[in-house]
């Protein structure tokens, strides 16, 4: 048998043809990702100027442009810059933080069915969004806070009751977070009961998601939230894509296993909450931005950009089509429900027979 | 690159999961730049030896030392800079190729926001070779035969260039063919860049044939350890594994070859 070569890198010359094979390999790699997730980025620049362009009154780029600097526009003030500006911006930032936090727990779990709005987080919140509409007559930043607070509460309910032996088994921690689930969808239900015709329409958005009547309020919370917590989430990248390999292999180059998944979890429960305080609990976005990311960018690096502009572009063109598309205006969770629902049954089957991973 | 020989000691080191002690005060020192093998039969604390080894585990009391510093006290990329450990069974993520899977070894190499430097297109096309995977760079990693992808596995820890390698069962669910080459493979890294493994080894035979140095364990302590022909012998074989056995010089590599002995197929000496 003959010797292999020295493993020492310093033996690899720097003109090595070996070298220069890998060297083009990975900058082939790096440079279809950046088409791609560049691609996904001109889609979701065009849904949002869509959205601030397209309705029952169509506008021109220039029109809204001047709104946009706050230049006067005429008519178009009060539509593009009152009405969709906030709707549009709303939607792309929510749609980020689904996305982003979707993916996250999909990739820490290594499984595409431990999405927060699978596995109950997203319900929590929502249902603590209800209580404190309807029950606590509660509105601002209160709402968000409590949405957050009891969206890590069932985050560590679901993790505690999973428990067990030292480590929160993937499928038990889905099983229990589906049960969870179930019992927030009941509070939510209680309470719309509760509330009075003019809490009702306000309330209804704890269902399904929407963007209807958001604000410049909102608008600011959900983008703290994509800056602080998305970014703390964006900081641990390398070490999301170690812990992929298991615990053993990323703990052995590295990574601070314990520490990356509390950061990442915590910031991506804070995102799905928040996120969820404005917009309600938008149907399964959480769930499939990470999945359809993948099929796009393939095993090309991180899936976490790819996935926070797959979940802008699902919620901006889901809202658009909710809006114009159907004879009655139906909010956006509606519109991405009927897009959800067939693949999360797609994905019970495929992970009951095979087992995959994201 | 080895610059000077590790010293991993291990001292006094007691361990254990929830309140099953697995490992008790043992005390052991790694022979620096050769190849040690840890035998012994099922959940005698074998792997539990090894990632404590690492900073998988944490002591319950004791130490494990590298170059005289607490090795649980070592900050996690410095650690994983000079030690690198191979686990039973990493996960490869769904699609990803051969090429991104061993540039993950360069993980603690890397700076949170640092671009890939030409140290790490180095070192990934070093691992390559050595493993004879340049040809699979392109390939995904779910596609690949068993042996191919442990080869790929290895390459990812070579990647990470440490001093130290520690491999739990690196060859499990191989055919022979594919055990030897692995093992083949690990003496090749030895001999070439002088790092030090440590390994945990099933087969007993293959281990006293590729290791400098055998540990052999039992109960989560230390039976014995020294070269392959004092510590494979049939006093070993029996306290540790509980059969008797015999001993003979392998003829192929020379070193203890032992043959167990069941109630069938025995030929008697006398009658």
């Amino acid at each position: 048998m003959s010797v292999l070569p020295r493993t020492v890198a310093d033996d690899v010359a720097a003109d090595s043809p070996d070298l220069l094979r890998v060297v083009s390999a990975r900058r082939a790699r790096h440079r279809r990702r950046r088409q791609l997730v560049g691609a996904l980025a001109a889609l979701v620049l065009a849904a949002y100027l869509g959205s601030l362009m397209l309705g029952s009154t169509t506008y021109g780029l220039v029109d809204v442009a001047r709104v946009v600097v706050g230049d006067d526009a005429g008519g178009a003030e009060f539509v593009v810059g009152r009405l969709r500006l906030p709707r549009a911006t709303l939607a792309l930032l929510v749609g980020v933080a689904f996305g982003l936090a979707g993916v996250t727990f999909q990739t820490l779990l290594r499984n595409p069915l431990a999405s927060p709005d699978v596995i109950g987080v997203t319900e929590g919140a929502s249902a603590a969004a209800a209580v404190a509409i309807v029950s606590l007559s509660l509105s601002g930043l209160a709402v968000s806070w409590l949405a957050v607070a009891a969206g890590i509460g069932v985050a560590l309910t679901i993790y505690l009751l999973a428990y067990r032996r030292g480590t929160a088994a993937g499928t038990r921690l889905i099983l229990i977070g589906i049960g969870v689930a179930a019992m927030m969808q009941s509070v939510i239900a209680w309470q719309l009961e509760r509330a009075t015709n003019f809490q009702l329409a306000e309330a209804l958005r704890w269902l399904t998601g929407s963007l209807n009547g958001a604000l410049w309020r909102d608008v600011l919370v959900v983008l703290a939230a994509v800056v602080v917590l998305g970014g703390t989430v964006l900081l641990q990248t390398r070490a999301l894509a170690a812990a992929q390999l298991g615990d053993d292999a990323a703990s052995a180059l590295g990574v601070r296993i314990e520490r990356t998944r509390l950061l990442t979890i915590v910031a991506a429960v804070g995102l799905v909450c928040l996120a969820t305080a404005a917009s309600g609990p938008i149907a399964f976005l959480a769930l499939l931005s990470g999945p359809i990311a993948a099929r796009v960018v393939g095993p090309r690096g991180s899936l976490l950009v790819p996935a926070a502009l797959v979940g802008a572009l699902l919620t901006l063109v889901a809202d658009l089509a909710g809006q114009y598309a159907f004879g009655t205006r139906l909010p956006v969770g509606v519109v991405t429900g009927i897009l959800g629902a067939p693949y999360l049954l797609y994905l019970i089957v495929r992970v009951n027979r095979v087992g995959g991973t994201l | 690159m080895t610059t000077s020989q590790p010293r991993l000691e291990i001292e006094r080191l007691t361990l254990g999961y929830g309140d099953r002690e697995v490992v008790h005060d043992l005390d052991l020192v790694i022979a620096p730049g050769d190849v040690t093998a840890i035998v012994g039969p099922n959940a005698c604390g074998k792997s539990t030896l090894l990632r404590s080894m690492t900073r998988l585990l944490p002591p319950r009391t004791g130490r494990v030392l590298l170059d005289g510093k607490e090795v649980h006290a070592t900050p996690a990329k410095q650690l994983a800079r000079r030690m690198g450990l191979l686990p039973q069974s990493p996960i490869a993520p769904e699609g990803i190729t051969v090429g991104e899977l061993v540039g993950r070894g360069r993980h603690p190499h890397q700076r949170v926001l640092a671009r890939w430097s030409q140290a790490d297109d180095r070192a990934v096309t070093a691992a390559l070779r050595a493993t004879d995977t340049l040809e699979l760079m392109d390939r995904a990693v779910d596609e690949l035969s068993g042996g191919q992808r442990q080869r790929v596995w290895i390459a990812m820890a070579l990647a990470q260039e440490t001093e130290v390698l520690l491999l739990d069962e690196p060859t499990t669910f191989l055919d022979i063919s594919h055990q030897v080459e692995v093992l083949d493979l690990l003496t090749d890294l030895n001999r070439t860049s002088g790092t030090t493994i440590v390994m945990v080894l099933h087969d007993l035979n293959l281990a006293a044939r590729y290791a400098d140095h055998l540990v052999a364990l039992h109960d989560g302590r230390l039976h014995s350890a020294g070269r392959p022909h004092e510590v494979l012998v049939p006093e070993l074989v029996r306290d540790v594994f509980g059969m008797p056995s015999a001993v003979i010089e392998d003829p192929v590599s020379g070193k203890p070859l032992m043959l167990p002995i069941g109630r069938h197929h025995v030929l008697t000496r006398d009658g």
